[in-house]
Formats: structure tokens, sequence, C-alpha cells
């Protein structure tokens, strides 16, 4: 791990230095100008956040039928991440929707039920660090719950009207615009394999001194 | 002579109210006229919202990255006093 651990974290840094310039050299949107820009790091950090509670869903499921510690690792540390790129995604979003909309935020469904989506990781994180034993299979439940809710956030748009721009935005992206955007979702995907690794890193050596601590109290 | 009297009393009256009436406010709305578009002048600016939002993601991942740094050292710290501690035993 260690041998890709160091070109994994160069590639993604050198992206984030790149995207910014691909960002720049890409057209500016009709109707929102210079401010529509944010979109090429505010959806990233969405689809970084759903690939998280992907990851996270799937191990927590491992762990809960059939309770690998190394599954409760990739989960805990996927819930994680899931929360730092949320919290990405809802600082961006009201930035963009201050100049785009006139309001820093509008409890539409969209936008309600992605809070709503990052409380239940944030909940995770802190069952995890304060609920004691046997937190873990509970914190693995609400990864799966928060799993269940991905599809209700990407699809709030389709279902109930909200002032949000519609999923058929990505796809009929011009290439100038598309060419940008998915490097910038590269980008954070990378950072995701960067942060998980990490984290997932620091589990194993917390894992590792709590048998040291169990071996000095035999 | 009393004519002259009434010349500089009337100039010194006229001299020292002039001002008061110069300083008088402008004249208040009387109407609204509508206009369609916001003046350029009263846009909020785009660039430094953009800014703020790229720099939020920089010191996120930032800060995240050092949030993970930090415990691995205290973990690290924790092993090495454990390790120090169990040979003695």
């Amino acid at each position: 791990m260690r041998k890709v651990f160091a070109p994994v974290c160069a590639v993604t840094g050198l992206m984030f230095v790149c995207a910014p310039f691909l960002i720049a050299r890409a057209p500016y949107e009709s109707t929102m100008g210079l401010v529509q820009k944010i979109f090429y790091f505010h959806v990233p950090s969405w689809f970084a956040m759903f690939t998280a509670i992907g990851i996270c869903g799937v191990a927590s499921l491992i762990h809960l039928f059939r309770t690998s510690a190394k599954a409760d690792r990739i989960s805990e540390a996927a819930a994680e991440i899931a929360v730092v790129f949320g919290m990405m995604g809802l600082v961006t979003g009201p930035l963009w929707g201050r100049k785009a909309w006139g309001v820093w935020w509008q409890w539409d469904a969209k936008l309600t039920i992605a809070l709503l989506l990052e409380m239940t990781f944030i909940s995770s994180v802190l069952v995890r660090k304060y609920g004691g034993p046997g937190s873990d299979k509970l914190a693995s439940a609400v990864g799966i719950f928060g799993l269940a809710v991905v599809p209700f956030v990407y699809e709030a748009v389709n279902i109930w009207r909200t002032i949000h721009p519609l999923t058929s935005v990505v796809p009929n992206l011009p290439a100038t615009m598309g060419l940008p955007f998915w490097f910038s979702v590269a980008a954070y995907m990378m950072l995701l394999l960067t942060f998980l690794m990490l984290r997932v890193n620091l589990g194993k050596r917390q894992a590792a001194l709590d048998e040291l601590y169990l071996a000095y109290e035999d | 002579m009393s004519l002259r009297r009434l010349l500089i009393a009337l100039t010194t009256f006229v001299m020292s109210t002039a001002p008061a009436f110069a300083l008088q406010p402008p004249a208040g709305q009387s109407e609204f006229v509508p206009v369609d578009a916001v003046p350029l002048a009263d846009q909020l600016p785009a660039a430094p919202l953009l800014i703020a939002a790229y720099a939020f993601v920089w010191i996120a991942a930032t800060f995240y990255i050092w949030t993970i740094w930090r415990r691995m050292n205290k973990v690290e710290d924790e092993m090495r006093a454990l390790a120090q501690k169990l040979p003695h035993r």
C-alpha cells in the first residue's frame, strides 16, 4: 500500500493544481456567467460523496452479516470521508445559489434531502465515537440507511419541482464544459482514494494499538 | 441715512439666510421608475463567491489530511509508549 500511496497522492495533487486552469478556460454559462464555474467543484464533491457512501454501504453490509474487522474499518473511513465531501457540497452550493438564485438556501426537496444525508453520516461518525461497545454495528446500519437515501438526493430534481438545475445538465454538457467537468470529477475520485487510503491506515494502526493495550492488560 | 441702514440690514439678512437655503436636502423622490435589469453597480460580484468556493474545498481537504496526520501521530506515540512498557513486565 505504501508503494501505491505516494504516486496516488502525487497524481491527486497535480490534478487539483491543473483543474483550475482547465476551469478558467471553460466558456461562461449564458445566464449565470462567472459564478456557474462553481459547478466544476460543487457537483464532483457530491459525486465523491455518493461514491464514499456507496463504499460505506457495501462495507457496512459485509460487516453486519459477516462481522469483518476490515470491512468495518473501510465503512468507518468511508463514512467520515462522506461527511467531508458533503460539507464541500453544502458550502459551495449556497455560494453559487446566492448569486444564481438570490438566496443562500432554499428549503426545497433536493437541498433538504442533501442536508439530511449529510446529517445521517455525521450521526454515523458520532455513534462510532461516543456509542460505546456495539456502536460499529449501529453505525453500519446507519451507513446502509444513508446509501438508501442517495437515489432520492440525486433524483429529487426530477421527482419534485425545485429551483435546482436538473440532472440532465451533466449529460448534455458541451465538450468545452465537459472536459474540465470530468477532469474535476476524476480529481475528486483521486482525492477520495487518497483520503480512503490514509483513513483506513489510521484505522489499522488504531486496531493495532487496541491489541497492544489488551496484551498490556493481560 | 435710514435708507442706507435699511439696505445694510436687508443685505445682511439675505446673506445670512442664503446658506441655510443652499444647505437644504434635495427634494424627495416623487415616483419610482421600474427598470428591467439591476444596474451594473448594484449587482452582486461573482468572483468573491467563486474564490470562496474553491478556497473552501482546498482548506477542507488540507484540514482533513491534517486531522488524520494528527490522529496518526497520537496513535504512534501511544504505541511507542506501550511497546516500551511491555518487555519489562
